[in-house]
């Protein structure tokens, strides 16, 4: 029997009196994408703290069948992490990246490589202080840590909240080129956000799972959906809202076409749901790949 | 060793960066500075002239600012990364908990010494320069003084940031540590002892077990021997350990102090939770 990349054994964490998780039984197979959702103190970000070797707790985590906090350097080498919040770090974007690339025998031109593939240029960016950094650019460089190594479990939490809709493309590709290769712990407060990234929900509630159940999502994460938008009339709110994801209108401004990241397809369809009233025609056509 | 290089190197340079420590340079940088602008080196006292007496001077004003400086300024940039996040982050990469925090104090270590011992030697560079002569033997005691200095109270820093969970408790613990040291100079000492409170051996224990009073009276003791400015309390401190005896205690007792003090921060901090 192969054992599972993630094993949390009844894991309780308490701080003062509170208890935060209660008792956590969750079995991760290798190559597995979960989405790990709940609302705000459900108890996700403490999971994930106990899961990087970050808190102690009761009960038993392991990781390809090692404790994160007695094998720290060995658990942590294969773990791609990025944070819901990007951390004040008052160090250089090149000094983060030789710190990364560095503990983690990375090579700081692949981080680079990811970045400019989201549309960072962080090798230009180097000598700029992080925390001068957009809230989106932020992220980018730290999904560019994440990614721009040999980790073959990613711990993601709300990892494109920050993105645009270009990036978030890209990152929905890079995810999609580890398919099979790495395991991935996806936190979000909503399933809308990262339902076709995961092929599983957990769900917790007060420090419990409450739901564990299968995702049927067909669309590939590198799948790409073409669209076509066509309104009743001219809306400079709606013409800006398709503007971020990309897309070009004709003279007229009443036809829109463009081109959505299959993974992304909720998201876009959240965004169009908002001109209900305004739309007159809308195709939604998966690209063969 | 590789997670201790990386964690001191960032340490050093984030801090290099931070406002802190500009103000911490300046201070010290200005010190001297100004004791050369207004020919401190000119005047004299208790037979002391020319750099000798800048040194002395020099070490009282750094015996004053640096333990409070780099107490509240260490609890408020580690505890601080730690509330706001970062450890959270950075502790996510494979670096080992020993190589994060040795680290972490060898590169602090680096930054609070440097620009008090920079600031010293461009004085005697300047002397040296001016034809002023050089009092090596002052000069070097002074120099490993400092460097226990700063060791002592960043071990007793890490220990309070460690124990501390958010930065105003640790600013809060760092401040009452650094008044427990002042109230218990020889001078609060000495009021106990004439009110008959404590027993004169209890007192000068006391001020043995006090790392401030072990500098100051380290300091007394390159130009006054016999330590007579301290009084009655000179002879128990001569008679147990000797002039020299003295100036060694005061040297290993605050480094072990400081040892001690960030082996129990690790101590606490590898057993508890990171962020």
């Amino acid at each position: 029997m192969i054992a599972p990349a993630l094993q949390f054994n009844r894991v309780v964490k308490t701080f003062r009196r509170a208890r935060v998780l209660d008792g956590v039984d969750l079995s991760i197979a290798a190559g597995e994408r979960v989405a790990l959702i709940g609302s705000n103190g459900a108890g996700k970000t403490t999971l994930i703290r106990c899961l990087l070797g970050e808190y102690v707790h009761s009960g038993q985590i392991r990781v390809h069948g090692l404790s994160p906090r007695q094998h720290r350097a060995t658990v942590l080498t294969r773990v791609g992490f990025v944070p819901q919040l990007p951390p004040p770090l008052k160090m250089s974007v090149g000094q983060l990246v030789r710190f990364s690339a560095a503990l983690c025998d990375a090579a700081p031109r692949d981080i680079y490589a990811v970045a400019e593939r989201l549309g960072l240029d962080a090798a230009r960016l180097a000598t700029r202080l992080f925390v001068q950094l957009s809230g989106g650019m932020k992220q980018k460089l730290l999904i560019a840590i994440a990614l721009g190594r040999r980790a073959d479990l990613l711990i993601l939490d709300e990892p494109a909240a920050n993105l645009d809709p270009e990036a978030r493309k890209t990152f929905f590709e890079l995810l999609g080129e580890r398919l099979g290769h790495a395991t991935m712990l996806i936190s979000s407060h909503r399933i809308d956000e990262v339902s076709a990234l995961v092929g599983r929900v957990v769900e917790m509630d007060m420090g419990r799972i409450v739901l564990d159940d299968v995702v049927a999502d067909a669309v590939a994460l590198n799948s790409v959906v073409d669209c076509r938008v066509r309104v009743k009339r001219v809306e400079a709110a709606f013409a800006a809202a398709l503007s971020e994801w990309n897309f070009s209108g004709d003279t007229s401004g009443l036809d829109w076409t463009g081109e959505v990241s299959g993974a992304d397809r909720l998201r876009f369809l959240g965004v169009i749901a908002r001109y209900t009233a305004l739309i007159d025609d809308f195709s939604l056509t998966e690209r063969k790949l | 060793m590789k997670s201790l290089c990386l964690s001191a190197g960032l340490d050093a340079l984030t801090s290099l960066r931070a406002r802190w420590f500009q103000i911490y340079t300046l201070i010290f940088g200005g010190i001297v500075a100004l004791f050369f602008l207004f020919g401190l080196t000119e005047s004299r006292i208790l037979g002391f002239i020319g750099l000798s007496r800048l040194l002395v001077t020099y070490i009282q004003l750094t015996i004053a600012i640096m333990p409070i400086f780099v107490l509240i300024t260490t609890v408020r940039s580690v505890a601080g990364e730690r509330e706001a996040g970062i450890y959270e982050y950075l502790l996510a990469l494979p670096v080992s908990l020993a190589g994060w925090y040795w680290g972490k104090t060898l590169g602090r270590y680096v930054v609070i010494f440097a620009p008090v011992f920079l600031a010293m030697l461009g004085a005697v560079g300047w002397a040296s320069l001016q034809g002023i002569e050089v009092p090596w033997n002052i000069f070097g005691y002074y120099t490993a003084l400092l460097a226990v200095m700063a060791a002592c109270f960043l071990g007793i820093g890490m220990l309070i940031s460690a124990l501390a969970r958010s930065t105003d408790m640790a600013q809060g613990i760092a401040f009452v540590v650094w008044l427990g040291f002042l109230l218990f100079l020889d001078l609060i000492l000495l009021g106990v002892m004439i009110q008959g409170k404590i027993a004169p051996e209890t007192a000068v224990l006391m001020a043995l077990t006090n790392p401030l009073q072990v500098f100051r009276t380290a300091a007394l003791s390159l130009f006054d021997p016999q330590l007579i400015v301290l009084g009655p309390s000179a002879y128990v401190i001569l008679d147990t350990f000797g002039a020299t005896g003295y100036r060694v205690f005061a040297l290993l007792y605050p480094l072990a102090l400081g040892l001690v003090s960030a082996l129990c921060g690790y101590l606490v901090f590898r057993r508890g939770d990171l962020p």
